[in-house]
């Protein structure tokens, strides 16, 4: 078919062509391959209500899959004890922010989401919360409530978001290669340099035994289970403001050192360098792990015939600290139906739900009043999980996410460095943290 | 040229009946009311491109000129910090790099595979329609469930493959397939050539089939040996076919995500990063859209740029 459209016509098809192939890639990739009104919700700090409403409302709600259990839980027992009604939508992790950044540029976000605690400050500046100022002061235990939580929620003085999940970082040994090892096990380690010990010990045991684990290419994972060490220590991982990285202290060189010399000889079981995080909390209820921190989350969900204790993370030379994650939940600045929302989330921090829904769950409770209740003294291992949130720490930064959770962000550059590289590089790769935390 | 058009489809012999009542088209009716008929086909296809092509490539454009945060919305002009920007991140040199590389390898063995399996496959004979289905078996598998499959099979603390080497005795420790920079890219690699050399085999094996059977009977006659005839006729009859792969495949390798995010999110220590993921990164963990849609128009421009060539190239192995 001959053109008939001059020397212009040639280009003019090539171009249209290409476009059209474009197009239709855009549609199927092949071998490779606002500001927001707060117009409703909880505005002004919402009625000064402890109890909310229970009229019949339908609800909807958002969390993300790593707290699913937990979420699924407290909404069942809701569901069938309130005439209102909440649809629950749990979203793949991983892609939770992006979902929530869509929803809010187009005003369709739920009436309640949750959120990993960690990303909290950019969605209260971000105006994406209702202010529940005055609802959570009116709660006649909010001085009990997980304060590293609230704080993490609290913008410009006002108060957006309550605990609603907590996930802490602990040490989970098993107590049957203690034995074997010859090791005390009602003796866990209270210092990094026991702990290195002991992990020693145990690995000696050989047959496919190895002394601990951890996710050596998962930046969630090291903020979570390294951290607590530095601040056991006394030390600070970032200023007040979220700006500035202290991740080069003495305190922080010495954690890196005995994870350095986990690698080099040998202690760690197989796949460190590579879990992404995805299958780090599958290794230990193997059962052929020594010693390793975990999320507390987990401890209900360990096999049976495992016998495993639960110590508080130490610092080098002693002292011991936690990492206070797990999801904060809010009432959406958009929702319509606040007082109805507010009416599950005052529920869900009530004694009947932290107690019989959570706690029964073996999970952490989000009230320090009720760490010790019906559940955790039939397991003192729950009290110490319990005990260990006056203790803890939440990190307070807008720029978290893209400096610690992105697997291409500037602190899983510095771990790796520093673990599985010779540590030389470890002030240069802080001033990188520095730098995106100030982006 | 509508006259012409029009004289062509006009009726030269018949005289109208005496009882037609209804006044004849005109010619310039006619095509108009062709014309309309025309519109009226691409219509459907008109609106799906402008409301899911054109519509978001306009927002994008705007989108790269502002400052735009995923929580907040349009917040004004940021242009050109957005391209300029994107350009100064650590991880874009290399990423472009990285993706270039991927391209390469991946475009290369693929199509050379792919004609391979063709060739096996071409002759009706016991077995080759079994065979063809069994290479074309894992295209009907989506990229994402792909990729998670071989990342269970290649984890080395739950995956098989690091067992049964370990079983063979052919490794001491467990494999680490996706630890070092290489054995990322070439175990990503394996899973796209085994994913779409099937279909790209389907591709060419109509190419194959389109080239007359008389041209090879009168090569043999003329005494050509197969490498000849495969050089001579062949190829060169192919022609078509390949560059309808290799612009597929280039394309799709260029925009290559799905397989990396899922295998190796980057990892590790950045090495396996392709461009693609940077937008994604720029957009969803930097929640910056301004700077993540000046990256997706430079590798918009850099796409239509390779494709007009491609194109160009087809034309001329056409026209020759």
């Amino acid at each position: 078919m001959g053109s008939t459209a001059g020397p212009l016509g040639h280009t003019r098809r090539l171009v249209t062509g290409a476009v059209a192939l474009l197009a239709a890639a855009s549609l199927v990739t092949a071998c490779g391959s606002g500001e927001d009104d707060s117009g409703g919700g909880g505005g002004k700090g919402g009625a000064v209500d402890a109890t909310g409403t229970d009229d019949g409302a339908k609800l909807t709600m958002w969390t993300r899959a790593a707290t699913r259990p937990q979420s699924e839980a407290l909404v069942k027992a809701y569901n069938a004890s309130h005439k209102n009604e909440i649809e629950l939508t749990v979203i793949p992790t991983d892609d939770y922010q992006a979902k929530v950044g869509a929803a809010a540029g187009s005003k369709d976000l739920p009436d309640l989401f949750a959120s990993d605690v960690v990303f909290v400050p950019n969605y209260t500046s971000s105006g994406l919360f209702a202010d529940i100022t005055g609802r959570v002061d009116a709660l006649p235990f909010a001085d009990k409530l997980a304060q590293s939580h609230i704080k993490a929620g609290t913008y410009e003085d006002k108060k957006y978001v309550v605990p609603h999940t907590l996930d802490l970082s602990v040490l989970f040994y098993n107590k049957e290669l203690y034995k074997q090892a010859k090791l005390d096990p009602e003796k866990p380690p209270t210092s990094l340099s026991e702990w290195d010990q002991q992990a020693r010990a145990v690995d000696a045991l050989g047959k496919g035994v190895n002394g601990t684990f951890f996710g050596g290419n998962c930046g969630g994972c090291g903020v979570f289970t390294w951290w607590p060490s530095i601040w056991a220590a006394g030390d600070e991982v970032l200023n007040k403001e979220g700006t500035e990285a202290e991740l080069s202290s003495d305190t922080a060189k010495k954690v890196y050192d005995t994870y350095r010399g986990w690698v080099d000889d040998d202690i760690v079981a197989p796949g460190a360098r590579d879990e992404t995080g995805t299958t780090w909390t599958g290794v230990f209820p193997k059962g052929k792990v020594g010693v390793m921190p975990m999320p507390s989350t987990t401890l209900g969900l360990m096999p049976k015939d495992l016998d495993l204790g639960v110590a508080p993370i130490p610092g080098p030379d002693g002292g011991k600290s936690t990492f206070v994650g797990g999801d904060a939940i809010g009432i959406s600045a958009t929702s319509k139906s606040a007082d109805q929302a507010w009416n599950f989330l005052a529920w869900s921090l009530g004694d009947k739900a932290q107690v019989d829904v959570v706690a029964a769950n073996k999970d952490v409770v989000a009230r320090t009043d009720l760490a010790s209740n019906k559940y955790s003294d039939a397991d003192p291992r729950l009290v110490t999980i319990n005990e260990l949130v006056t203790d803890g720490h939440t990190p307070y930064a807008l720029k978290f996410g893209q400096t610690f959770n992105d697997p291409n962000g500037p602190w899983l550059t510095l771990m790796r460095n520093a673990v599985f590289g010779d540590g030389s590089k470890i002030d240069k790769d802080n001033e990188a943290v520095s730098a995106s935390l100030s982006d | 040229m509508q006259v012409k058009a029009a004289d062509r489809t006009a009726p030269t012999h018949r005289s109208p009946p005496e009882h037609r009542t209804r006044p004849r088209r005109t010619p310039t009716r006619r095509w108009t009311s062709r014309k309309a008929q025309g519109l009226a086909y691409a219509a459907p296809t008109a609106v799906f491109v402008t409301v899911f092509f054109l519509l978001p490539l306009l927002l994008v454009g705007q989108m790269s000129l502002s400052d735009w945060p995923l929580l907040a919305g349009d917040r004004g002009v940021n242009a050109p910090e957005n391209y300029t920007d994107a350009a100064d991140s650590t991880l874009f040199w290399p990423a472009v790099r990285f993706t270039l590389l991927y391209t390469v390898i991946v475009t290369v063995v693929l199509l050379v595979l792919a004609l391979l399996l063709a060739l096996l496959v071409q002759e009706f004979r016991p077995g080759a329609g079994f065979f063809r289905t069994v290479y074309f078996l894992p295209s009907a598998l989506g990229l994402a469930s792909a990729s998670l499959l071989f990342w269970g099979l290649y984890s080395p603390t739950t995956g098989p493959l690091s067992s049964i080497l370990e079983g063979l005795g052919l490794v001491d420790d467990p494999v680490s397939f996706l630890g070092t920079s290489t054995s990322a890219l070439l175990s990503t690699v394996f899973l796209i050539v085994w994913k779409f050399a099937g279909f790209y085999m389907l591709i060419l094996l109509v190419g194959l089939q389109r080239i007359p059977h008389e041209v090879y009977e009168a090569a043999r006659m003329d005494g050509a040996s197969r490498g000849q005839i495969f050089r001579s006729i062949t190829l060169p009859l192919l022609r078509p076919s390949l560059a309808l792969c290799l612009l597929l495949c280039v394309t799709g390798s260029l925009l290559a995500f799905d397989q990396f995010f899922i295998l190796t999110k980057g990892g590790p220590d950045n090495t396996t990063v392709t461009v693609v993921q940077l937008i994604y990164r720029e957009a969803f963990q930097r929640l910056d859209l301004g700077t993540a849609a000046a990256l997706s128009i430079m590798v918009l421009a850099v796409l239509l740029l390779l494709n007009v060539l491609q194109f160009r190239g087809l034309r001329r192995a056409d026209e020759s």
